[in-house]
């Protein structure tokens, strides 16, 4: 192991250790304890010029209140979740079949076909902004979530299928080759052979994906404008414009709209750092 | 494989379909084509698209005029697009910070004791925020009065310093708040990597005296190469990708002075100052090739190791 474990040291660089930690720690995360603390704090506050005094009162139950009872934000939250739950089903489900078909058969493009979703994977987005916003406003799909979940599967399926097909390369060969002897028809060994194995895959990925498009601010302002379909990270600019300089509803705000993704990576952590990883770094 | 492939053709040679011996052909074609077909419509195809687009003169919704090169002229002498172009060099070049600092705080958090674990989520938690929330939380941080970090620099005796108002510094603000993030990505993926670092080279090293910098540089290191590999190509892609954080903080300001290419071609195609999408491909098409270098590069890596992979 290295560094040397701290066990193998002597008693005071243990303790010098034991208590760098959490200094460490809260220096790493001063910026968002500061909007923790400005979000429990009573408007007062703000007025009177304590920002970083002891708060006058706390607040926590009236701030996050007007967020949810007195504002878009449930809204938004809504539509975070009917964008990002399709696609999360979507890319999973088409990456399980690219990946399937590039990590098992042999055949001419196959290697061609895989570097063409790892580098669509990576172009930056204005590249496909104008084309992508043409094709959803001739669709009919512009300001809609469908029209969101269609261009996200579609890109996500890049950085899925690169996941995907890895991992089907890791698995035993000799299982397919079996079940092909044993006459066993191709899309059964995918459904009964294949796809049971994948399943620490596609709990990775689905976290991650998760994450991802939860997070994602570009495509929604590209492609959606109002609170009928706006995501949360699109909403909080118009929240936070509803609500300018009221720092403590506008932290409350927008510690609301991060809480899904960090809740989901607190419960899957061991998944989402696999996915990470792009099952690389094993 | 092929004894295998001979069993089933003598078995039922008689009976077999069209469908049935052409099966390794037409199942993965099956797989892969709604994936394929997905893909294509919605980033394959429009990058072409966005190379044609940029050689006309279109404001999105009437007649598009062909202009040939003029939109690519005009960014010749455009001064937004040559301070967009710098902050990008800028962006890139410190970007790669996030590395050697993630690599840093993974040795120091590579440790068996009392919740250690939990230590490392917190560490690493701030990549799971999204990056609007990272921005608010920044600007926030650095607000000239209300903003805890002034309040620290006031508190010790300096001036307060009001980083997102000043042209020269609001760049360095914005990049060190994407570093946040990207500085945990780093540090994750080196805790993996460091997991699987083989101890008995490592006992190997401290046998020929290698200790600290030595032992980190010609043992360790190299162990950590594809935890490296990862961590340039994300921050690299990162660094390029760099719009939400820009969005939010300054919107471009103060005086155009934070734009980076993906904000500039932004604003040119659907901001403010109307729609420009000919102007704005032009834009994108230039952030596309600058990418492209990198994206050659990974592939060629990739290639490399798929190809070693085989023999």
């Amino acid at each position: 192991m290295f560094p040397t474990p701290i066990e193998k040291r002597s008693r005071a660089v243990q303790v010098t250790y034991q208590s760098l930690l959490p200094i460490a720690l809260i220096m790493w995360l001063l910026p968002l304890i500061a909007v923790m603390v400005f979000s429990i704090r009573p408007s007062a506050d703000f007025s009177n010029g304590n920002y970083w005094g002891v708060p006058s009162s706390f607040e926590f139950v009236a701030n996050y209140g007007r967020v949810f009872f007195e504002s878009d934000m449930p809204r938004y939250l809504l539509n975070s979740v009917l964008i990002t739950v399709p696609t999360v089903v979507g890319a999973v489900a088409l990456s399980c079949m690219t990946g399937f078909a590039l990590g098992i058969y042999r055949f001419r493009g196959n290697l061609l076909i895989f570097f063409m979703f790892i580098a669509g994977n990576f172009v930056p987005f204005q590249i496909l902004m104008v084309p992508v916003r043409d094709l959803t406003v001739g669709m009919g799909l512009y300001d809609t979530k469908l029209g969101l979940v269609l261009f996200h599967i579609a890109f996500q399926t890049g950085f899925c299928t690169l996941f995907m097909r890895n991992f089907i390369r890791a698995l035993p060969y000799e299982l397919i080759e079996a079940a092909r002897v044993e006459g066993v028809a191709e899309w059964r060994i995918f459904w009964f052979v294949v796809l049971p194995l994948m399943r620490p895959a596609i709990a990775a990925l689905s976290v991650l994906i998760f994450t991802f498009i939860w997070n994602d601010y570009f495509w929604a302002i590209v492609l959606t404008q109002g609170p009928d379909a706006q995501p949360v990270t699109a909403g909080i600019t118009s929240f936070n414009s509803q609500y300018v300089a009221q720092y403590h509803l506008m932290s409350a705000g927008s510690i609301v709209a991060a809480i899904p993704p960090v809740a989901i990576f607190f419960m899957m952590q061991k998944h989402f750092i696999a996915g990470l990883t792009l099952g690389a770094v094993k | 494989m092929s004894t295998m492939t001979a069993n089933t053709m003598t078995r039922t040679h008689a009976e077999q379909t069209w469908l049935q011996k052409n099966r390794m052909i037409v199942t993965p074609l099956m797989f892969l084509l709604p994936g394929t077909l997905f893909f294509a419509v919605y980033v394959i195809i429009p990058i072409f698209q966005s190379f044609h687009i940029s050689l006309y003169d279109w404001d999105g919704l009437g007649e598009a005029s062909y202009i040939g090169l003029d939109n690519y002229r005009e960014l010749a002498t455009d001064r937004a697009f040559e301070t967009s172009l710098w902050n990008n060099v800028k962006w890139l070049a410190l970007y790669l910070l996030a590395i050697p600092v993630g690599l840093f705080i993974a040795l120091f958090l590579n440790q068996n004791v009392v919740g250690i674990r939990l230590y490392k989520s917190l560490f690493f938690f701030p990549f799971v925020l999204s990056q609007v929330v990272v921005g608010l939380v920044f600007s926030w941080f650095y607000l000239p009065r209300e903003g805890l970090l002034n309040n620290i620099i006031t508190a010790i005796g300096f001036d307060s310093i009001n980083i997102l108002g000043d042209p020269t510094l609001a760049t360095y603000g914005i990049i060190a708040a994407g570093l946040w993030p990207q500085t945990a990505y780093c540090m994750i993926l080196y805790l993996t990597g460091l997991n699987a670092v083989d101890p008995e080279q490592v006992e190997a090293g401290r046998l020929d005296g290698a200790k600290g910098w030595k032992m980190l540089w010609y043992v360790i290191l190299p162990q950590l190469k594809p935890a490296t590999f990862i961590a340039f190509v994300v921050t690299i892609i990162g660094a390029l990708r760099s719009f939400d954080l820009i969005s939010i903080m300054t919107n471009g300001g103060p005086f155009g002075s934070t734009r980076v290419l993906s904000f500039y071609m932004f604003e040119k195609a659907l901001g403010e100052y109307g729609f420009r999408m000919g102007y704005g491909s032009a834009i994108a098409v230039v952030l596309f090739m600058i990418m492209l270098i990198f994206i050659a590069y990974f592939l060629y890596s990739m290639w490399r190791d798929e190809r070693d992979a085989r023999h």
